[in-house]
C-alpha cells in the first residue's frame, strides 16, 4: 500500500469508472434482450413445430394385432381357428444377471441348447427394453413348472398370443391354405400396396388357399395403444386405447363330410375330385392327394420337412385341383359332339363305319379306337355312350383344330375357371398359332385326332372339368366356380352372389339335348361306359369317362397297365352331375396312373362320392324307401 | 454515498453488513431453486435436502465472507492468488480425474477444487495489482496485469475445463475494463482475440471441444449424438410455449429426455414447466441482482472495492449468459451452471462468497474513510 502514488484523482477515476459500469449495463440489457428474443423465438415461433417434436418424443404408438376372422365350412364347422399359445418372454434391461437366469431357466424347462443360442442372438439385435423371446410355444408342463418358480425370475414372464390352426390337419391343405411368417417378400408387396401399417402388430400372413386369396377380409384392422415413454422406451402409462377391429370370418361353401369322402375315395392314389353346385358354383368338395399338414407351416416349417415335401416324387405341394394339367381325355367328347352338330359338320344322325381304326387319306398310319374291334355303325350319342374314338377322330379333322380350340375356350379350356384361389393354371388348350409359337413347328393333322379324343397338347386341370361339364348341365350358362359361401357366421351370413362367365350359344337348344342324353346313357345303358359303376343308383345322372394315355404307344404296341412302369400307366378321369333331369351336383375326378380306366376306377369313385352327397342331402327319399319297406 | 435515508431504514441489516435488495433478490433464487431442483430431479427429496443444506452453507459464507472490511481482501490478495496457482499447478500433477478432466485435489478428508477458488482469487488479485497506480493503468501495467490473467486461465484450461477458465479470465478482464483499459486496446484486443481464434482451433482445443463447437453451430448434424443434447434442450424450452407446461408437468424434463436436467440444463426445465412468463421473471431476477451490484459498485468510495464488486457482478452475469445462450442454442455447450438455481455445490459457496464480497465493499466504507485514504 506504501508504493501507492499519492497524487489520485480519485473524482476522475469514478467518473471514469462510472462511464464503464453504464456501458456494461446497456450491454447486459442488450445481452439480456437477445436471449430473451431468441426464447420468444423458441417459445411462441417455432411453438408448434416443438411441441410436436416433444409428443413425439413422449408418445409412442404400440400396434395391437387384430385377431384373425374364423372359417366355417358351410354347416357351420370350424375350418381354421385361433388357439391361444404361450411363450416366455424377457426385457432384457429388467434382468442383473441375465446369462445365469437363462441358463438355470434352461435347466429348468429343457430347452434345446440351440433355441438358447438363437435367443441370445436376439437379445443382441433387440434394445434392451424390448420383450425378447426366450422359450416360444411352451407346452403345458413347461408353463406350470415356470410358473411354480417364477418369484426367482424377475423380468421374465409368459406371454399369450393366438396363433392360427387347423384342425383338419391335412384334409383341407388344399382349400383352405394357411398363415406364415410375414418375409421380406410380403412386406415389400405390402409396402407397394400401402397395406404394411396394417401389419404393424402381425406376425402371419395368409400364404396359400383361402388364408392368402382372402386376406384382406380375414386379417382385420390394426389397432393402437399410445403410450407415454421414458427416454429409455419404457411406458410410463397408457393414453389412449384404439381397440383393433378383428378381421371378418367367412363361411366356405365346403362341407367337411363331402370333402373327408372325397379324400377318403382317392386313399393312397395321386389325384384329384371336385363336387360343385350345379346353380352357384359352390365347392362342396375338392380333393387333391397327397396332401400335408398346414400347421407345420405357421409357426416356420423345418428346412429338412420343407426340402422333403418339394423333392417328393408324389408332389405333395401341387393342388391337383387347380394346377394339375391332365390331358382331359374322352371327357370332352360331348363339347365336341356339340361343336360338330352346331358347325354343321354333323346331325345328330349322321353316321360313320368303325372298324376300330381311323385313316387320314395320304397318310400310312392307323389310329386305333380304345375298342380293338371297333363300334359298327355309330351316330354321335352312339360316340359319346361309348366313347367311339373312330368318330372323333373322323370329326376332329372335319372340323381343324382352330375351330375346336376356340369352342372349347368358350368352355374354359386354356383359361383360368377364376375360382377364389390364387394357385391355379390356364393349362394348355392348343392351336396351330400356340404350336408355331411354342415349337415353331406346324400343326400336324395327326394332332388333330388327338385333340378329338382330349389328348396330344391338350390339358386341363379338374376344376376345368367341373365347370366345363357345368356348362354342358345348365345347357350353357357358364357358372364360375367358388369356394366362399359369404361373410360372416351361418346365422349372420353376407352371402356372395355367383358369378358367371358369358354363356356358350348353340343355334338349337335340341343340340343340348342330343348330348345330354348321350351322357345320360354313359351311366344308364347298358352299353354306356359308366353303366356298371353306376348301376342301381338312387339317382339318375349324367356322365362321360375319360382314359389318358401318359406314353404315345406305337401303332401296333399293346398297353398292358401292369407291366409298365407306375408313372407310365393311364390316368382315368371321370366328369358327370346329377340328378339327370334337374342337375344339382356337378363332379370331376382325376386318378393318376392307375390300372384300370375311366370306367373302372373314376367312375365308381364319382359313384361313391355321389351317393354320399346325395344320402346327404335328399335324405327325405331314403326315409321313403324304408317306410316302403315297413 | 448511501443516503441517510437508507441508513437508517435497515439498521439491522447495515450492522449485520448485509445489503437489503440483494439479500432479497438472492434469497428469492435460492426459494426458487429448491422447487426447480425438486422437479427437475425427478421429484427426489433428498436432493432438495441436500440442495437446501448447500444454500445454507452458502449463506453462512457469504454472511461470513461479508463481515470482513474490503482492506482486509486487498491485504490477502496476492496471498490467495499465489496459493490457488500453486494448487493449480498441483491439479495437473497430481489431480483427482473426473469426467475426463482433472478438477479436483484429494487433500485426506476434504477434497477442493483449485479453480473455484480462482474464481475470487482473480478479480482479488488484479484489482489489487491495477489498483497500485493512478487509473487508467497504463500500458505495462496492463500487459502484466494480463499475463497474470493468462497464467490460471491456461492452467485451468489445461485441465481442461472450458468453462471455468473462461469464469475465470472474464473476472480478471472485467477489472481492467472497469480500470479504464482504453477502447482502442479494447478493440485491438477483441480483433487479436478473432485472428487468435483459427490457431485456438487447429492447435489448441481438444477434439471434444471441437466437437461441441461443430454440435453447436448444427445439431442436427448428430442429433442422437453430440447434438442430442441441445436438441432436446430446445425442445424442451419451445414446447414450454407462453405459459408453460405446469410444474412437475414437463414431459421433457421428468421422462428424462432432458440430459444433465437439474445440472447444466435446468434452465430447459424452467422453460418447459413455466413457459415464455416464468423465464422472463427469471430474467428480470436475474437483471435484478446484477443491477444492484453494479449500483453498490458505484456507490462503494474504495476503487480497489468498486473494481471488485463490478468484476465479481459482471461475472455473475457471465455465468447467466452463457448458460441460457448454451442450452437455447446461442452459444457453444460449455459446462456452465445456472448460477444459485443449478444442483451442485462448490460453484453455490463462491458464488456467495463473491456476493458477501460485494456486501462487504457496500457496507464498511466508514472504516475506509477512517484509515484516512480520500
Amino acid at each position: 500500500m506504501r508504493t501507492r502514488t499519492p497524487i489520485r484523482d480519485h473524482d476522475a477515476e469514478s467518473s471514469l469508472f462510472a462511464g464503464r459500469v453504464i456501458f456494461a449495463i446497456v450491454v447486459i440489457i442488450g445481452f439480456f434482450t437477445v436471449i430473451l428474443g431468441n426464447l420468444y423465438h423458441l417459445q411462441v415461433d417455432e411453438y408448434n413445430d416443438l411441441q410436436t417434436r416433444s409428443n413425439d418424443n413422449r408418445i409412442k404408438l404400440v400396434p395391437i394385432a387384430p385377431n384373425r376372422g374364423l372359417i366355417y365350412d358351410r354347416n357351420g364347422t370350424l375350418l381354421a381357428e385361433n388357439l391361444p399359445v404361450y411363450s416366455l418372454e424377457v426385457i432384457p434391461e429388467e434382468v442383473t444377471n441375465l446369462n445365469q437366469q437363462v441358463t438355470d431357466i434352461a435347466q429348468l424347462l429343457d430347452i434345446e441348447p440351440e433355441a438358447i443360442e438363437d435367443f441370445e442372438r436376439n437379445v443382441k439385435t433387440q434394445r434392451r427394453f424390448n420383450h425378447v423371446t426366450v422359450l416360444d410355444e411352451m407346452n403345458e408342463q413347461q408353463i406350470a413348472r415356470f410358473a411354480a418358480k417364477q418369484h426367482k425370475f424377475p423380468g421374465f414372464s409368459i406371454e399369450a398370443r393366438l396363433v392360427r390352426h387347423y384342425p383338419f390337419n391335412d384334409l383341407l391343405t388344399h382349400v383352405v391354405g394357411y398363415v406364415a411368417k410375414i418375409n421380406r417378400r410380403d412386406v415389400q408387396r405390402l409396402d407397394e400396396q400401402g397395406r404394411l401399417p396394417n401389419y404393424a402388430a402381425s406376425r402371419t400372413i395368409g400364404k396359400l388357399g383361402i388364408e392368402k386369396y382372402y386376406e384382406e377380409q380375414l386379417h382385420g384392422e390394426v389397432g393402437y395403444r399410445s403410450v407415454e415413454v421414458n427416454n429409455r422406451g419404457r411406458v410410463v402409462r397408457t393414453l389412449n386405447t384404439e381397440p383393433p377391429k378383428p378381421g371378418s370370418d367367412i363361411v366356405l361353401e365346403l362341407d367337411i363330410e363331402l370333402q373327408r369322402k372325397a379324400t377318403e375315395i382317392l386313399g393312397e392314389n395321386r389325384g384329384s375330385i371336385i363336387l360343385m353346385d350345379a346353380k352357384t358354383g359352390g365347392i362342396l368338395a375338392m380333393a387333391s392327394t397327397p396332401s400335408y399338414n398346414p400347421n407345420w407351416f405357421v409357426s416356420g416349417i423345418s428346412v429338412d420337412r420343407y426340402r422333403s415335401l418339394l423333392n417328393s416324387r408324389h408332389s405333395p405341394l401341387l393342388n391337383r385341383a387347380t394346377q394339375g394339367g391332365y390331358p382331359p381325355a374322352s371327357t370332352i367328347k360331348p363339347q365336341l359332339g356339340l361343336l360338330g352338330l352346331q358347325s354343321g359338320e354333323i346331325t345328330p344322325t349322321t353316321r360313320i363305319w368303325d372298324p376300330g381304326w381311323f385313316e387320314i387319306k395320304g397318310v400310312d398310319r392307323r389310329y386305333r379306337d380304345w375298342l380293338a374291334w371297333g363300334h359298327g355303325w355309330v351316330n354321335v350319342s352312339k360316340a359319346i355312350t361309348e366313347s367311339c374314338d373312330t368318330f372323333y377322330y373322323d370329326l376332329a379333322l372335319k372340323l381343324g383344330v382352330d375351330k375346336i380350340s376356340d369352342f372349347m375356350h368358350q368352355f374354359g379350356f386354356g383359361e383360368k375357371t377364376g375360382i377364389d384361389i390364387a394357385e391355379e393354371i390356364p393349362a394348355i388348350m392348343p392351336n396351330s398359332g400356340w404350336k408355331r409359337a411354342r415349337y415353331g413347328e406346324p400343326w400336324y393333322a395327326g394332332e388333330t385326332l388327338s385333340v378329338g379324343i382330349g389328348q396330344s397338347y391338350w390339358t386341363a386341370t379338374p376344376m376345368q372339368l367341373v365347370a366345363a361339364t357345368g356348362v354342358m348341365a345348365n345347357y350353357g350358362e357358364f357358372v364360375v366356380p367358388r369356394l366362399l359361401k359369404g361373410y360372416g357366421t351361418l346365422s349372420e351370413l353376407d352371402a356372395v352372389e355367383p358369378e358367371y362367365k358369358p354363356p356358350v350359344a348353340v343355334d338349337k337348344p335340341s343340340y343340348w339335348q342330343v348330348v345330354h342324353d348321350a351322357m345320360v346313357s354313359v351311366t344308364s345303358d347298358v352299353h354306356g361306359t359308366a353303366h356298371s359303376a353306376f348301376r342301381k343308383a338312387p339317382y339318375s345322372s349324367a356322365g362321360k369317362t375319360g382314359t389318358a394315355q401318359v406314353v404315345n404307344l406305337g401303332e401296333d404296341e399293346e398297353y398292358v397297365a401292369e407291366e409298365v412302369a407306375e408313372k407310365y400307366r393311364d390316368n382315368a378321369m371321370y366328369v358327370g352331375y346329377a340328378p339327370a333331369e334337374s342337375p344339382e351336383v356337378v363332379i370331376a375326378v382325376a386318378i393318376e396312373n392307375v390300372v384300370g380306366g375311366g370306367g373302372s376306377i373314376a367312375a365308381p369313385a364319382a359313384r361313391r362320392l355321389l351317393d354320399t352327397w346325395h344320402k346327404r342331402y335328399h335324405p327325405e327319399q331314403y326315409e321313403e324307401v324304408e317306410n316302403a319297406n315297413d | 454515498m448511501l443516503t441517510t435515508e437508507e441508513r437508517q431504514r435497515h439498521p439491522l441489516l447495515k450492522k449485520l453488513h448485509l445489503d437489503g435488495p440483494l439479500l432479497l433478490g438472492l434469497l428469492t433464487l435460492c426459494i426458487a431453486s429448491l422447487f426447480i431442483v425438486y422437479s427437475a430431479s425427478g421429484q427426489n427429496m433428498d436432493m432438495v435436502i441436500r440442495q437446501a443444506i448447500r444454500i445454507g452453507a452458502a449463506l453462512a459464507t457469504l454472511f461470513v465472507v461479508a463481515q470482513l472490511p474490503p482492506r482486509f481482501y486487498e491485504r490477502i490478495s496476492p496471498l490467495i492468488y499465489g496459493l490457488g496457482v500453486l494448487l493449480l499447478i498441483a491439479v495437473l500433477l497430481i489431480g483427482e480425474v473426473g469426467k475426463g478432466a482433472q478438477r479436483w485435489l484429494d487433500l485426506g478428508p476434504v477434497t477442493i477444487q483449485p479453480s473455484e477458488i480462482m474464481k475470487l482469487a482473480m478479480p482479488l488479485m488484479i484489482a489489487w495489482f491495477i489498483n497500485q497506480r493512478a487509473l487508467p493503468p497504463r500500458f505495462l501495467r496492463i500487459l502484466a496485469a494480463l499475463t497474470l490473467v493468462l497464467l490460471p486461465t491456461l492452467l485451468i484450461a489445461k485441465q481442461p475445463d472450458l468453462g471455468t477458465s473462461l469464469l475465470v479470465a472474464s473476472a480478471g478482464l472485467f477489472v481492467i475494463f472497469f480500470a479504464g483499459l482504453s477502447w482502442r486496446l479494447i478493440v485491438f484486443a477483441v480483433m487479436l482475440v478473432l485472428a487468435f481464434l483459427p490457431v485456438l482451433w487447429i492447435y489448441l482445443m481438444h477434439d471434444y471441444q471441437r466437437q461441441r463447437v461443430l454440435t453447436f453451430l448444427n445439431p442436427e448434424l448428430d442429433p442422437l449424438g453430440s447434438g442430442y443434447h441441445i436438441i432436446q434442450s430446445k425442445i424442451a424450452i419451445g414446447s414450454g410455449g407462453i405459459d408453460g407446461k405446469g410444474w412437475l408437468q414437463g414431459t421433457q424434463s421428468q421422462l428424462e429426455f432432458l440430459p444433465e436436467r437439474h445440472t447444466d440444463f435446468i434452465f430447459s426445465v424452467i422453460s418447459e414447466e413455466f413457459g415464455l412468463i416464468g423465464v422472463t421473471l427469471l430474467l428480470a431476477l436475474y437483471t435484478f441482482i446484477i443491477i444492484r451490484g453494479l449500483i453498490i459498485a458505484l456507490r462503494t468510495q474504495d476503487m480497489f472495492g468498486k473494481l471488485l464488486a463490478a468484476s465479481l457482478t459482471l461475472t455473475f452475469f457471465v455465468y447467466v449468459f452463457v448458460n441460457i445462450g448454451m442450452v437455447s442454442g446461442l452459444l457453444p455447450v460449455v459446462g456452465v451452471p445456472l448460477p444459485l438455481i443449478s444442483y451442485g455445490g462448490t460453484s453455490m459457496v463462491t458464488l456467495m462468497a463473491g456476493f458477501g464480497i460485494i456486501m462487504s465493499a457496500a457496507t464498511h466504507h466508514r472504516l475506509i474513510i477512517r484509515d484516512g485514504y480520500q
